[in-house]
């Protein structure tokens, strides 16, 4: 996967909470056997109507916000199912950093497999970047090493991270070929647990 | 020290345990279904990877299937996942019940059936409702397609020691109501994130005396409560079921297994990071109105009052939920009128809740206006259930019979809801559009939905069908 670590961009703001990954990426678009090609079907149904006409007033169809690579919206994002194809879907859009409250477990995870940094930050941080990006085009600036979020004004919003993943996504690394390094140990416990 | 089933599986899972690291787990047992592995297999093939464990694997296709005419896929991107999956099991040595085997079916519902579902094993699949097999005190969860290439190639992951959780059902649960009721009356209460970086135990005596089938319900749908997984101590309920199964050890192995089993259960005293509470007097006939799982309440209820919510946003998800189920503020719930009713999915298609909605409909016809159909879990569900007589129960009535598969709680395939009309369904996602794009989802049990499919409208199960007498 793509390292990450400094992201400039301006934020789009999805006002929404418990955004399911039904919405991310509707059931229609998953029987495709590739990671890639997911970003055009990115919320298709809040995007698009029957004919496939853009719907008025929905966010990714504001062109202020084109280009964006960071969204930002409400707790308990990426609720529902376990389907990877939501972060797949997200990253070809164009977004490499997410910014919520909360986030549900198995998306959590299955950004930081695909380079996609989920930021969590207190409601109240949330609620202001969702002003004021609503009002106006907000730039930030993200640097994961630093673990901050930065506003124009110079604002600086601060997030946790495990280290172990912030280290993954800083280097891009592929953890398959991290954890064959145990391989002797997961041979072993086999041995030992009669799993072999 | 006393110590949770939780955290009793979890330690005697860690391949390595080193300090400011998430644990590498072992896996016992990886579900494979069509939709979240092709990526993974093929991955596995750019790196020059093999499957690790074959042995540990077990596949099936579910999700895309369809329900009528087994051989004819008419969608050809669906039709080439489904070649996908059975060309890559062939390729890894993947054991596979593939669309013609008699051990196909919706792979949380073949797992248990086959006693691939054990108390004790570390359980993944690509799929969320993973969380099913939680209800014989397995630890199971939901996970990505790279975690699926991970257990692939190392049949190990990577995950953090999560927080535990009490789900404590209290008092005696009343007769007509069913185990979705108390699942769906669990997450109205507590909302769609209480479980988030959490495992759940659900305890109490309530519990206790549920089935198998009964606790598998309330398991799978712990995701929808945010939990990627909820479990139940195992007892001699667990034992039962699973002995004489397929891939259960028979003789003194089963004995000695089922022993080790029973020591798996949570220590008195065991404490938890959290714990929480329901009375079973909070429990009756549940039914959702909005879309997502926690927007539901008893189906003598109405739907709720803008000004019920004193939260601006809350307030603003919900006027924005009834728009899209097309919905009045203040509209009873017994008034509502539907088009459709789905008795399927992972939740309830096993052989108790064919049973139960077979006893609503016996003698009755489904009203006209209305298309039900009935998706059983599994082929073997099917084929007991056709040994019972329930298959002519229910097209007597006017039912459609299945094969089985996900069908229309995803609708991936043909099995879909029209725009704008409202399903009763016996799946877990009550999402915009999960249906089918603008269809309006209700869930609850197999009786309820019965219920409505009789009259057209959503019923109490218990007042017009005396089927608890």
């Amino acid at each position: 996967m793509k390292p990450i670590n400094e992201v400039t961009s301006i934020l789009t703001p999805l006002d929404r909470s418990n955004v399911d990954t039904d919405q991310i990426i509707s059931k229609e678009f998953l029987k495709r056997i590739e990671r890639t090609g997911f970003g055009k079907y990115l919320f298709h149904h809040w995007r698009f109507d029957a004919d496939g006409n853009k719907r008025d007033g929905f966010v990714l169809n504001d062109s202020r916000f084109d280009g964006s690579e960071i969204l930002v919206a409400r707790e308990n994002f990426g609720c529902g199912s376990s389907r990877e194809h939501a972060p797949w879907a997200i990253l070809d859009y164009g977004f490499r950093v997410v910014i919520a409250p909360s986030y549900a477990d198995i998306f959590y995870n299955n950004c930081m497999k695909n380079g996609i940094l989920p930021i969590r930050l207190p409601e109240e941080e949330v609620e202001e970047l969702l002003a004021k990006g609503k009002a106006d085009p907000v730039q930030l600036a993200v640097n994961l090493a630093e673990q901050t979020v930065t506003q124009p004004d110079g604002t600086v919003h601060r997030f946790d991270i495990d280290p172990y993943w912030k280290e993954m996504l800083l280097n891009g690394w592929d953890e398959i070929a991290l954890t064959f390094k145990y391989e002797d140990q997961i041979a072993k416990y086999e041995e030992v647990t009669q799993r072999a | 020290m006393a110590k949770t089933i939780i955290d009793k599986i979890w330690d005697r899972h860690i391949v390595v345990g080193e300090p400011g690291k998430p644990d590498l787990l072992y896996i016992d047992l990886h579900l494979l279904h069509e939709v979240t592995s092709p990526q993974a297999f093929e991955g596995l093939r750019l790196n020059g990877r093999k499957v690790r464990r074959p042995d540990l694997c077990f596949a099936t296709m579910d999700h895309n299937v369809p329900t009528v005419n087994r051989k004819v896929i008419n969608d050809p991107i669906a039709r080439k996942q489904i070649r996908t999956l059975a060309e890559n099991c062939e390729e890894f040595g993947v054991p596979l019940a593939d669309v013609d085997h008699p051990d196909q079916g919706i792979v949380h519902v073949i797992g248990p059936e086959l006693g691939l579902t054990q108390p004790g094993k570390t359980i993944v699949c690509g799929d969320s409702h993973t969380s099913t097999h939680g209800a014989f005190g397995a630890l199971a969860f939901g996970i990505g397609t790279s975690e699926v290439e991970h257990v692939l190639s190392t049949q190990t992951l990577w995950q953090s020691r999560p927080k535990t959780m009490e789900i404590r059902i209290d008092g005696e649960i009343a007769p007509g109501v069913a185990a979705k009721d108390i699942i769906l009356a669990i997450i109205a209460k507590f909302g769609t994130d209480m479980g988030t970086g959490h495992i759940v135990e659900y305890t109490g005596e309530a519990i206790r005396k549920l089935t198998m089938e009964e606790r598998m319900t309330i398991c799978n749908m712990s995701i929808e409560a945010g939990a990627r997984a909820g479990l139940i101590s195992p007892d001699e309920t667990t034992v039962e079921y699973l002995r004489g199964r397929k891939y259960v050890p028979d003789g003194d192995a089963f004995e000695q297994a089922a022993a080790d089993w029973l020591s798996l259960a949570s220590d008195e005293g065991a404490e938890y990071d959290k714990s929480v509470s329901i009375h079973s007097d909070e429990i009756e006939p549940f039914i959702t109105w909005g879309t997502n799982p926690g927007m539901g309440a008893g189906i003598n209820g109405h739907v709720p009052y803008a000004s019920d919510f004193e939260n601006e946003l809350e307030r603003d998800s919900f006027l924005r939920a009834i728009e899209y189920m097309g919905l009045e503020e203040g509209q009873k719930f017994t008034d509502i009128e539907i088009q459709h009713v789905f008795i399927g999915s992972c939740t309830n298609a096993r052989m108790s809740d064919l049973r139960e909605a077979a006893r609503v409909i016996e003698g009755k016809k489904v009203r006209d206006g209305v298309r039900a159909m009935v998706v059983p879990g599994s082929r073997t569900v099917k084929k007991q259930a056709e040994e019972e007589g329930l298959d002519k129960v229910f097209t007597a009535a006017g039912f459609e019979w299945r094969e089985s598969g996900c069908s229309m709680c995803l609708a991936m395939n043909d099995d879909v809801v029209p725009a704008g009309e409202r399903c009763a369904s016996t799946s877990n996602r009550n999402f915009e559009g999960r249906q089918g794009t603008g269809a309006r989802t209700h869930l609850m049990s197999p009786a309820m939905a019965a219920a409505a499919a009789v009259t057209g409208r959503f019923t109490d199960v218990r007042e017009q069908f005396a089927v608890h007498a």
